[in-house]
């Protein structure tokens, strides 16, 4: 037991460190710093930069030209970049698809989609939950109907993540109404320029556009961009939420806006002192450090099981569970910390360049936005008693 | 990073494991229990062979372990058995005796062979869970000391040989200077020891101490510096026990799994029942949090992070622990309210833990001072 970095992992981490000082650009830093929009550019700025470094694919298997990070290197990866400020990855193509492309793909597939996703040819998107299809995903509708060398496409997808910005999508789409609803689904492939296509978006309750609806009307898909065979698309969408979740415990993030948060606890002032001194504000915020801290060991422990060679378990819905209401409860002290400046709400003030001044702190404008945003993280990537349900199912055999 | 014990200390881990699994049933810890000392000297003696003690202390000390992690998977295994004997006292006295003279060291060793027992008699009526609050008084007089004062929850205070008294030499109240550690047998003039039982099954004692007259030898390092050696006796102890609730929900969680898996109602097993399901699943997962404290705490104890991760852990275990104590009755039913089923035991033990070294809210405190003071 060595809870110590070894002395490559604190290399690695210099090495990191020294990347994020050197190749951030310092206007996208602040940005996220000060939670401003990310443009689709800024966001492709971004992602070319981590490519250029090798950065991007670097949890890659070696033979699929990745370095094969373990888990502990992708962690203090992971701290580093929300430390640094960096925008997230977006992780639709590079580390959602791609794993599945690698188990299940075709060489032909791997061979023509892989690079596209590196040089940012190709923006991803997934078309999972349907308006009837979310907790129970495997009930979804959208159909596949085999026409000789396509598959026609019918039906609508929702809660797209950044579709506006993507040119492709892949999808869960039912080629079979035979025997148990998982046994009937396929995973395809799209591109959204087919005809028949239709992005439209949807506004979040805080007024961003950050998800879209996307509905098929007849869409015509090359029966070659179906991944592995067919009706056995559960398997690999199963396969990815299993192998694609570093990073769900959000551990870097939750570092970040904890040390935020005590920032605004030492401008905020409560009886003429900082918030930070107030007892109860400093409770409830030293329960959240002492969670946090905690769950950052559970997250190695679980992340080295995973790069020891077993696949992560139903583990990973303790950490997606865990993680996600831990940032919640960082969210919501901090819109507490705020007091009435919680309220006034500048959309405007979030597109870069605006040049009005603040009303109240200059940190405040954005910080209820956060906190309702964040509310989607407990429903989204299985809601969290959909995680509970795969811990008492698989851990404990309920 | 590497979360893998070393060969040796999942030795002594199994070890501890099964004897526990196979010679310290319910009924054993029960019958142990109930003895007149209040656990079994046999048992001490069996487990003093198989290096259990041992594992509490360095190799300076005469011991072949006294690492934080020795000290948790010990822990973690009596915590799976309720283990009754007084480990708890000796850790922390022991640790006391290891800035001890040369004779105190010779009575560190006897207490590693299970010879001799000790007990910790810092604890005072008024003093709740602050270790600078001492107000038993040490005079010196005729080249030796002169000891007055109250001391209570004395773990194992009742069967103890000898006890390791503070004391203060200067000061008043909550000093930090002036707190003085002595060895004091249990049996000499003006010790009075009340033992009694505890409500989870183990012993305790309130000790006035009345004119006791001790040498200047039985002084436990340097006069009026006492309060770091009982820090570090707290700290050790506090993981102990950490881990010792560990082990008690990790058998908690699974009597409740296997009764929701048979007990059945409305036809069918009561684990079917969504309502049961998710508070399971957040156990496991609280579980597992505690767990990943404690491995930061037992890393960390001889480190400057070891008071922020010894209190984050104690009050994870204090507030976690509750919630699974109370729920594992809660899911168990009735049954769970008798004597005669194991699960009850387990949640008082895990309960009480959070009495000892502080409970959630005093460590709390603790981590916003530290956090002050950075």
């Amino acid at each position: 037991m060595d809870l110590n970095y070894t002395v490559d992992e604190q290399d690695f981490q210099s090495e990191v460190h020294g990347f994020f000082k050197t190749k951030l650009p310092n206007d996208l830093s602040r940005k996220v710093k000060e939670k401003k929009r990310l443009s689709k550019e800024d966001m492709e700025t971004w992602h070319a930069i981590l490519n250029e470094a090798g950065y991007l694919n670097a949890h890659w298997p070696v033979e699929f030209g990745g370095k094969g990070w373990n888990a502990i290197q992708r962690d203090i990866f992971d701290v580093e970049s929300s430390a640094a400020g960096a925008p997230r990855v977006v992780p639709f193509g590079v580390n959602m698809l791609s794993p599945v492309l690698m188990a299940f793909g075709s060489k032909e597939q791997q061979q023509h989609y892989l690079p596209r996703i590196l040089d940012g040819t190709d923006w991803w998107c997934q078309g999972y939950s349907e308006p009837g299809s979310g907790s129970d995903l495997a009930s979804l509708k959208m159909s596949a109907v085999r026409d000789s060398d396509h598959y026609v496409l019918n039906g609508q997808k929702t809660w797209t993540t950044l579709g506006q910005h993507a040119n492709m999508i892949f999808c869960l789409v039912r080629t079979s109404k035979e025997g148990k609803p998982q046994e009937g689904i396929s995973f395809i492939l799209v591109d959204m320029d087919t005809p028949g296509v239709e992005v439209r978006p949807i506004i979040m309750l805080e007024g961003t556009h950050e998800v879209n609806e996307v509905w098929f009307t007849d869409v015509r898909v090359p029966a070659e961009n179906l991944v592995g065979e067919e009706n056995k698309g559960w398997t690999y969408a199963k396969y990815l939420l299993v192998h694609e979740r570093s990073g769900i415990a959000g551990v870097g993030d939750a570092l970040a806006s904890i040390e935020h948060l005590k920032h605004i606890a030492q401008d905020q002032k409560k009886d003429g002192k900082p918030l930070a001194d107030d007892p109860m504000f400093a409770a409830r915020l030293s329960e959240i450090e002492i969670d946090l801290s905690a769950m950052r060991t559970t997250n190695m422990r679980v992340m080295q099981q995973a790069a020891e060679g077993a696949p992560p378990g139903p583990e990973v819905s303790m950490l997606k569970v865990k993680g996600t209401v831990l940032r919640q409860s960082i969210n919501d002290l901090t819109r507490r910390a705020l007091g009435p400046y919680a309220m006034p709400f500048v959309s405007e003030a979030l597109d870069f360049g605006y040049n009005e001044k603040p009303i109240g702190p200059d940190y405040a404008n954005p910080m209820s936005m956060d906190y309702f945003n964040h509310r989607k993280t407990s429903i989204y990537g299985g809601s969290n008693e959909i995680q509970r349900n795969i811990i008492s199912k698989m851990m404990m055999g309920l | 990073m590497d979360f893998n014990h070393t060969e040796e200390r999942q030795m002594l881990a199994d070890m501890a494991g099964r004897f526990v699994r196979e010679q310290y049933e319910i009924e054993t810890r029960h019958k142990n229990a109930e003895s007149d000392d209040g656990f079994s000297r046999e048992t001490w003696g069996q487990l003093a062979e198989l290096g259990l003690i041992g594992a509490l202390f360095s190799e300076d000390a005469g011991g072949f372990g006294g690492a934080g992690f020795d000290v948790a998977v010990v822990f973690e295994q009596f915590g799976r058995g309720l283990v009754v004997e007084p480990f708890l006292a000796n850790l922390l006295a022991g640790t006391a005796l290891t800035d001890g003279n040369e004779s105190q060291k010779t009575i560190l060793e006897s207490v590693i062979t299970g010879e001799t027992l000790l007990a910790f008699a810092h604890g005072e009526p008024s003093g709740r869970y602050y270790a600078s609050h001492v107000e038993t008084s040490a005079k010196a007089a005729d080249g030796g000391y002169v000891l007055n004062g109250n001391k209570g929850v004395v773990i194992s205070g009742d069967t103890a040989d000898h006890l390791v008294v503070s004391a203060r030499t200067s000061g008043a109240g909550d000093d930090k200077d002036g707190i003085s550690l002595f060895l004091v047998p249990a049996n000499v003039d003006g010790v009075h020891v009340r033992g009694y039982p505890t409500i989870d099954g183990y012993r305790a004692a309130e000790i006035a101490l009345k004119d006791v007259k001790v040498s200047a030898d039985a002084l436990i390092g340097a006069e009026g510096r006492g309060l770091s050696i009982i820090e570090t006796a707290h700290a050790r102890g506090t993981l102990a026990v950490s881990a010792e609730a560990l082990g008690a929900i990790e058998v908690a969680i699974d009597l409740t799994l296997e009764y929701l898996k048979t007990r059945k109602q409305f036809g069918v097993p009561i684990g079917k029942f969504q309502a049961l399901q998710h508070r399971m699943a957040d156990m496991m997962t609280e579980r597992e949090q505690i767990r990943s404290a404690l491995i930061n705490a037992a890393g960390s104890l001889d480190s400057d992070e070891r008071d922020w991760n010894i209190s984050a852990l104690k009050n994870l275990v204090g507030r976690s622990g509750r919630k699974i104590a109370e729920e594992v009755i809660q899911m168990h039913g009735g049954i769970a309210m008798t004597w005669e089923y194991a699960a009850g035991h387990y949640s008082k033990r895990i309960i009480m833990i959070d009495h000892m070294f502080g409970d959630e809210d005093h460590h709390l405190e603790q981590i916003i001072k530290i956090g002050k003071a950075a």
